[in-house]
């Protein structure tokens, strides 16, 4: 469910499109450059991204949702990102990834009621050595413990 | 002024050492004591960290782990004199998880600041590049072939032929692209090259940029690496304000410029024609081959692709030459590889040793065990798509060959363990379940067969007519084993076979009932 794309937020997708017109391949950095400042890809700039980039609306539409990273819905206020891949489920992964689901009211891809958290699954963070691994918003946590996962949701606010 | 080290690497952030850092200041503060503190590269020693060091005439003394915690007790025990605490580790260098390796690539690793252009040029740094400037196109690729030198990204494919493709080929525009998608769960060698030696990769594609005429480079690097991203950034334009990188690489004349992509989060992009598909903005679908990328790459021309431990090793080639490298390892696996020790093991980390040692030397001599305590059930060795080594085969050497000719892979060098609380089964599933989510579509028994697999798999635990299902199972893995156009469906048998073949009890099944088709 898209909001409008309000004004400002079309600007700022014009204002980056001339830095990547002329890189060779600049889909991907460009969706990149709109993600991190609007913190997701609005279905309604997708034909501004694709006359600018000379692309068919499908071509845009079709990388977007391809890569699991560019998302098209805003996120909530704190991304928990939590590993499930095999070095994180030798040590206990998928009770911590059963607990997030609890904790924060919300399933793989969803927002909490409140909007405060949307939780994804992730694979592999490269901090094998130090399973299980999550990470919220940009600061990473390794060796979770369900207790620990209480304790670093609980710094970002109410759960549900 | 006392000198202290506290590592910058994601897995040290991850585990509090910027709080750490805080502590020391604050303490130090309050005890008037001056001190330095130098954001290092980590030495790989994962259940250490934060592993902070202090500089004293006897060498680095190292302390961890260090929690935020721990940081008055470390003053009043006096360790900026390298006093005894709790936490003491004695001489770095000594640790013998660090002195029992052979560190060639993860030489400098622990031990310089990532970002210093002069700790890494005091250390050996832009030796192999200088070497290679001196030297014709085609004997720095005769180096490369007689290192035998293979692919670490897993395929093991000699890095020198592919570098001698593309010498032999003309073209306006060549490339060298290097692979740090490292999305195999297990691995963090990549990851650990790019946050805390960048200008090795940045030399390593220098030089082969400069051997095979491209001047132009690529670092596709995943998104769940932000900190590796922003290092790999800052590097490349250092390095090109010093001349190592850009229109004149070290004043030879040659240009050579490097340029980092972000991923977006798709596994199949680490297959090498994926990548170059996502490289140049589509979807990361897998190409057919040929053609080859050495001759018809990205954007068409002919293009290099490396992993990011294949380029990083090319700097020691060529400084200490080839016959230097090939003297470590054993039989066509020459060299060394830092192995990744990870999962449900007690001393989790980096370990570069020559290939030819074995699993059980890892999980024990290094590792220490099971975290947990429980015994070891499986290990899978090289990512995701490798197989399950089960006991009876921890005295095998690692050795691309050896490994081969049991139905394993080395690949990466990625080792998860497990102890006896894992289900082989439902791991063998999951092999499935994530082949289904990252299968890029293209082929059909990755897109489908992987999905039928799951289903498979959770019949053998459920139906009547275990057998027949699991002869259904193997039948499938066959046509996805030699079906697929890429690794991704192609190797997923890999763990879902050896998870049944080595352990049917968790399949619900007799021995005699997987005896091997």
């Amino acid at each position: 469910m898209n909001k409008p794309l309000v004004a400002p937020e079309l600007s700022l997708v014009s204002q980056l499109l001339p830095q990547f017109q002329e890189q060779p391949g600049g889909l991907l950095p460009l969706l990149h450059a709109v993600q991190d400042a609007l913190g997701f890809i609005p279905a309604n700039a997708v034909p501004l991204i694709a006359e600018g980039m000379n692309l068919s609306r499908a071509e845009v539409h079709g990388v977007i949702t391809y890569y699991h990273f560019f998302r098209s819905t805003p996120p909530g206020q704190h991304v928990v990102q939590v590993c499930r891949a095999e070095a994180c489920r030798a040590c206990g992964s998928e009770a911590l990834w059963a607990q997030a689901q609890r904790l924060l009211g919300c399933g793989a891809h969803e927002t909490s009621a409140d909007s405060q958290f949307s939780l994804e699954p992730v694979y592999c963070l490269g901090l094998c050595a130090s399973s299980p691994a999550m990470q919220i918003d940009d600061k990473m946590h390794v060796r979770m413990t369900e207790a620990k996962f209480s304790a670093v949701v609980a710094k970002f606010g109410s759960t549900t | 002024m006392i000198t202290l080290y506290v590592p910058c690497d994601s897995a040290a952030l991850a585990a509090g050492a910027d709080e750490v850092v805080d502590a020391l200041h604050q303490h130090a503060e309050k005890h008037g004591v001056a001190i330095d503190i130098q954001r290092n590269s980590s030495r790989g020693l994962f259940w250490l960290e934060p592993l902070v060091e202090v500089l004293t005439p006897q060498g680095r003394m190292a302390y961890g782990p260090v929690s935020a915690d721990d940081v008055a007790s470390l003053f009043e025990a006096g360790f900026l004199n390298g006093g005894e605490h709790t936490l003491s580790l004695g001489v770095t260098d000594q640790i013998p998880y660090l002195a029992k390796q052979q560190r060639l690539t993860f030489a400098r690793m622990g031990i310089t600041r990532p970002l210093s252009l002069d700790d890494y040029a005091a250390h050996g740094g832009w030796a192999g590049l200088k070497n290679a400037v001196a030297m014709a196109p085609a004997d720095v690729v005769q180096q490369v072939l007689d290192s035998g030198l293979r692919g670490r990204g897993g395929a093991a494919f000699p890095a020198g032929i592919k570098w001698r493709t593309v010498l032999g080929t003309t073209a306006a525009q060549k490339y060298v692209v290097c692979n740090a998608d490292e999305g195999d769960s297990g691995t963090f060698s990549d990851r650990m090259t790019m946050e805390g030696d960048p200008y090795m990769l940045i030399e390593g594609m220098a030089i082969a940029g400069l051997a095979v005429g491209a001047t132009m480079g690529y670092v596709y690097i995943r998104s769940e690496y932000p900190h590796a991203i922003a290092t790999m950034n800052t590097a490349i334009a250092l390095a090109e304000s010093a001349g190592f990188l850009g229109s004149n690489v070290l004043g030879t004349g040659k240009a050579f410029r490097l340029e980092v992509r972000k991923a977006a989060g798709a596994y199949v992009c680490g297959e090498e024609t994926a990548m170059l598909e996502s490289i140049e903005g589509k979807r990361g679908i897998v190409r057919a081959k040929p053609p080859l990328p050495a001759l018809q790459g990205l954007f068409g021309q002919p293009t290099v692709i490396n992993n990011v431990i294949t380029l990083a090793s090319v700097p020691i080639i060529m400084a200490k030459g080839a016959a230097f490298y090939k003297n470590f390892g054993m039989g066509r696996s020459t060299g060394t590889l830092p192995f990744q020790i990870t999962g449900n093991v007690l001393q989790g980390g980096l370990v570069e040793r020559a290939f030819g040692l074995t699993l059980r030397e890892l999980l024990f001599d290094f590792g220490g065990g099971s975290r947990s305590g429980r015994p070891i059930k499986a290990v899978q060795v090289g990512g995701p798509l490798g197989a399950y080594v089960p006991e009876s085969q921890w005295d095998v050497p690692l050795d691309y060959e050896a490994y081969a000719a049991m139905g394993a892979v080395v690949g990466h060098g990625g080792i998860v363990v497990h102890d006896d609380t894992a289900n082989m089964a439902s791991l063998a599933r999951y092999a499935m379940e994530f082949c289904a989510l990252e299968s890029c579509g293209k082929c059909t028994p990755c897109r489908i067969g992987s999905t039928r697999g799951m289903e498979t798999i959770d019949r053998i635990g459920t139906a009547a007519n275990k057998e027949q299902q699991v002869h259904l199972l193997r039948d499938l893995c066959d046509t996805m084993l030699h079906g697929s156009l890429c690794a991704m469906g192609g190797m997923t048998p890999y763990p879902v076979l050896s998870a049944l073949n080595h352990y049917p009890a968790d399949f619900g099944l007799e021995a005699k009932a997987v005896s091997v088709a």
